[in-house]
C-alpha cells in the first residue's frame, strides 16, 4: 500500500529545470507512474461497478491477499532486473508451505525451525540455479522451468499420501498471519515517523549537496515531497483502520518492509548498482569489474528464499498446506505482477515497488471480479488483457524515452 | 631504462581458428607511452585485452614487475592498477554517467553509496578531459559518441592507476578532446604511469608515443622510436617494405620481418 506513498513522493514532476538529485528520482518513478495511475483508475471502476469493492473492510482483504503473491513478486523482480527469469517460484512456494506443515506438524519440530528450513530449501534452490546459469551458461529459462516441475514433484512427495495438512490453529504463526494486525496507534507512529525521516534524509542530503557545490532539490520541492508522502501515508492508514477495518496486518507490513529494504539496497548500494549493470549489459558489466557471477547467484537465492517466504505465509494464510498452494497461476501472477508492475523481462530496469504496484493492479481485479461474482475464466482473461497492456504501454514508454 | 612494470612474453592468443596474437613480447614501462598500431584485425584489441584481464592468453605470460601474474578478470587487472578504455566503451547504456564511472568501484559511505562525492569527482574528471557533457546524471544511451568515450577514459583514469590501456580512444573526439586526452597521456606519463595506446591517428602517435609497436597478423612486426614516420609505419603495417624502415634505435628489432602469409 505503501507503494503510492513512494511514488508519488518520489516521481513528481519538480517542474522547471530537473535539478540532477531531482532528475534521479524521477528516473527511478517514472516508469511507476503510469501504473499508479492505472491501478487508480482499476480502483475507481471497480468501486464505480460495485461499492463494496472499496470499503475498508475489503481493502484489508486486498493487502492480505496480495503479500504472499507480492512477496513472491519481489523475488521475481529481482532475477528480472539482472536479466534472467525464474518460472518455479510457485512451486518452490508451494514446497516450502509444505515443509513448514509437515515439519511443524508431522515430525513436530517448533514453528520457527520448520520455517527457518522452508527458507534455506529455498536459499539452496537458488544456489543451485545460480550455478547452472554462471558455471554452465544455461539459459535459465530453461532450467527454472526443469525446476518448476521438478518441485512440484518434490512438493507432493513431501506432503504424501494425505495431500494436505492443517497447521494448528493455535500457533503463534497462523495466529499472526491471519489474525494478527498493526495496531493503529503504532501505525500512526509509524507514518509519522517515516514522514519526519523522510524530510530530515532530504533536508541533510540538499544541504551536503549544496556544500559540494551540486544541483539539489529546492526546499519548496521538498516540502511538496514530504507533503505529498505524509498525505499518502496517512491516507492508507486513516482508510485502512477506519471503522471496524482491521489494518495493516502482519504479513502486510513484512512485505512492506521486504519491499523498502530492497528498494534502498538497488538503489543506494554497490550490490544494487551492479544488479542493474549486469542485467542492462553484462558484458560491459563485466568489463568494468563487476562481479558478474556473484550477483546473479546472489539474485537467484533471494528470488528463491522469498519465494520459500512468499508460501510460506500462504500456508499460513491458508492455516493449511496442500497440493494445490503454490500451483496453478502462483508464478504466472507473480511473474505478471512483476512486469505489470514495471520491471523490464529484458533485464536493467525496474524498482522493488513494481511487486507492490503490479501484484494490487492483479489482486484487485480478482477481488472486484469475484465481488461481482464473475467466475475464474474471465478473471484470468481479464488479467491476461492487463497484462498484454502493460507491455504495450512499457513498450511505448521506452521507445519515446529512447527516441 | 628502468625494468618493465608490465610485459607479455610469448603471449599467443586464438579465437576459434582466428590467431589473433602469435608469440607476443611486449614490454610496458614507467614514464612511457608505448603506442600499438596495426591494420584492422591485426590483434590490438586482443592484445589490450591480454594486458587488461579481459582476455586470458592460450599460451605464454603475463609479467607484473618481473613477476608471473594471472590476469584472471577485469577486475582483477583493475585490482593490480591496471585500466584499460576498451575499444566497445564497455559502457552500461542504462546507467547513469556518474554511475557507469565508478561501476565496479563505487564509492561509500558506510554501507550505502556516496553519491555526493562520486558525483563532485565526476565533474572534476570530466572538466579535466574538456568533456562538454551536460548532466552527469543522464543515462549514458543518451549521449553522443565522442561523450561516451571521453566518459570510458575519465573511467579508466580513477584511483590513478599504474599503466592505462586506451584502445583507440580518441577514434571518435573532436578536435578539443582529442588534444584534452592528448594532454592527458602527457600528464600521465610524466606523474610515471604507464601508458598503452592503440591508435590509428598519425597525430596521436606524433604526439604522445615514445615507442610504436606494430602488429601484423597477430605478431609484433616492428617496434619503432616514437618519431618514426608515417611512412615508414605504414610500411611496417601493410607490409610495403621499404628500405631503411628499420630504424637504428628501434629497441627490438622485429623478430618476424620475413612473416607474409
Ligand atoms: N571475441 C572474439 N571472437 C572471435 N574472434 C575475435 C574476437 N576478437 C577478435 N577476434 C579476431 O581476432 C583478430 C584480431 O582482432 P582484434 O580485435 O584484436 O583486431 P584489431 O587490431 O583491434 O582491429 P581493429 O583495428 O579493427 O580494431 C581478428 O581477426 C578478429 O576477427
Ligand atoms: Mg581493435
Amino acid at each position: 500500500m505503501t507503494a503510492q506513498t513512494h511514488t508519488t513522493g518520489s516521481g513528481l514532476p519538480a517542474g522547471g529545470a530537473l535539478s540532477g538529485a531531482v532528475w534521479q528520482r524521477m528516473r527511478g518513478g517514472s516508469s511507476l507512474l503510469p501504473i499508479v495511475a492505472a491501478l487508480v483508475g482499476i480502483w475507481l471502476i471497480l468501486g464505480a461497478v460495485n461499492p463494496a469493492f472499496l470499503a475498508p473492510e475489503n481493502l484489508v482483504n486486498l493487502t492480505l491477499q496480495s503479500a504472499p503473491v507480492g512477496v513472491i513478486a519481489l523475488g521475481v523482480v529481482l532475477v528480472l532486473l539482472v536479466g534472467e527469469i525464474d518460472l518455479s517460484v510457485g512451486s518452490l512456494s508451494g514446497l516450502a508451505a509444505a515443509v513448514v506443515a509437515v515439519g511443524s506438524v508431522t515430525l513436530g519440530w517448533p514453528v520457527a525451525l520448520a520455517i527457518a528450513v522452508a527458507l534455506a530449501c529455498g536459499a539452496v534452490v537458488g544456489l543451485a540455479y545460480g550455478a547452472l546459469s554462471t558455471r554452465l551458461g544455461l539459459p535459465s529459462f530453461v532450467f527454472t522451468l526443469a525446476g518448476l516441475l521438478f518441485l512440484a514433484g518434490v512438493q507432493l512427495r513431501v506432503l504424501g499420501p494425505l495431500g494436505s495438512i492443517n497447521l494448528p490453529f493455535e500457533s503463534w504463526f497462523v495466529r499472526s498471519v491471519q489474525q494478527g494486525f498493526l495496531p493503529a496507534g503504532v501505525a500512526w507512529a509509524l507514518v509519522g515517523g517515516t514522514v519526519v525521516a523522510s524530510a530530515v534524509l532530504q533536508v541533510v542530503a540538499r544541504a551536503r549537496r549544496r556544500r559540494a557545490d551540486l544541483a539539489c532539490a529546492s526546499l519548496p520541492q521538498i516540502v511538496v515531497r514530504t507533503a505529498v508522502l505524509a498525505a499518502v501515508l496517512s491516507g492508507i492508514v486513516a482508510y485502512l483502520y477506519l471503522g471496524s477495518a482491521r489494518g495493516l496486518g502482519w504479513s502486510v507490513v513484512l512485505f512492506a518492509l521486504l519491499v523498502v529494504i530492497t528498494d534502498v539496497l538497488l538503489r543506494r548500494t554497490r550490490w544494487g548498482r551492479s544488479v542493474r549493470a549486469v542485467g542492462g549489459d553484462r558484458r560491459a558489466a563485466m568489463l568494468a569489474g563487476v562481479p558478474v557471477r556473484r550477483t546473479v547467484v546472489l539474485c537467484f537465492v533471494v528470488c528463491s528464499t522469498l519465494a520459500a517466504l512468499g508460501g510460506v505465509l500462504a500456508a499460513g494464510r491458508l492455516g493449511a498446506a496442500n497440493q494445490g498452494t503454490g500451483g496453478a497461476d502462483t508464478y504466472l501472477v507473480a511473474i505478471a505482477a512483476a512486469v505489470i508492475g514495471g520491471t523490464s523481462l529484458f533485464g536493467g530496469r525496474g524498482s522493488a515497488w513494481s511487486a507492490v504496484l503490479g501484484v494490487l493492479v492483479i489482486q484487485s481485479i480478482a477481488n472486484g471480479l469475484t465481488l461481482m461474482n464473475v467466475d475464474q475464466a474471465a478473471r484470468y482473461m481479464v488479467t491476461g488483457a492487463v497484462l498484454l497492456l502493460a507491455i504495450i504501454i512499457d513498450m511505448l514508454l521506452r521507445k519515446r524515452r529512447e527516441a | 631504462m628502468s625494468d618493465p612494470i608490465l610485459s607479455l612474453r610469448g603471449v599467443s592468443k586464438r579465437f576459434g581458428g582466428v590467431r589473433a596474437l602469435v608469440d607476443v613480447d611486449a614490454d610496458v614501462h614507467e614514464h612511457e607511452v608505448l603506442a600499438v598500431v596495426g591494420d584492422n584485425g591485426a590483434g590490438k584489441s586482443t592484445l589490450a585485452g591480454v594486458l587488461a584481464g579481459a582476455y586470458r592468453p592460450d599460451a605464454g605470460e603475463v609479467l607484473l614487475d618481473g613477476r608471473p601474474v594471472v590476469l584472471g578478470s577485469p577486475a582483477a587487472a583493475r585490482a593490480l592498477g591496471i585500466a584499460a578504455v576498451f575499444q566497445e566503451l564497455a559502457l552500461v547504456d542504462d546507467l547513469d554517467v556518474v554511475e557507469n564511472l565508478f561501476l565496479g568501484h563505487e564509492t561509500r559511505r558506510g554501507p550505502l553509496l556516496d553519491e555526493v562525492a562520486m558525483e563532485r569527482e565526476a565533474w572534476r574528471l570530466l572538466d579535466q578531459l574538456a568533456a562538454s557533457v551536460p548532466t552527469v546524471r543522464e543515462p549514458v544511451r543518451a549521449l553522443s559518441g565522442g561523450q561516451r568515450q571521453v566518459v570510458a577514459v575519465a573511467r579508466a583514469l580513477l584511483g590513478s592507476p599504474r599503466v592505462v590501456v586506451l584502445d583507440e580512444p580518441t577514434a571518435s573526439l573532436g578536435v578539443r578532446q582529442t588534444a584534452e586526452v592528448l594532454n592527458l597521456i602527457v600528464r600521465l606519463r610524466e606523474r610515471g604511469h604507464a601508458v598503452v595506446l592503440v591508435s590509428h591517428q598519425a597525430g596521436d602517435l606524433q604526439a604522445v608515443a615514445d615507442r610504436i609497436l606494430v602488429l601484423r597478423l597477430g605478431r609484433v612486426h616492428d617496434v619503432f622510436d616514437g618519431d618514426a614516420s608515417y611512412e615508414d609505419l605504414l610500411a611496417a603495417m601493410t607490409g610495403a617494405v621499404r628500405p631503411g624502415a628499420v630504424r637504428p634505435g628501434a629497441k627490438h628489432p622485429g623478430p618476424n620481418r620475413a612473416v607474409r602469409r
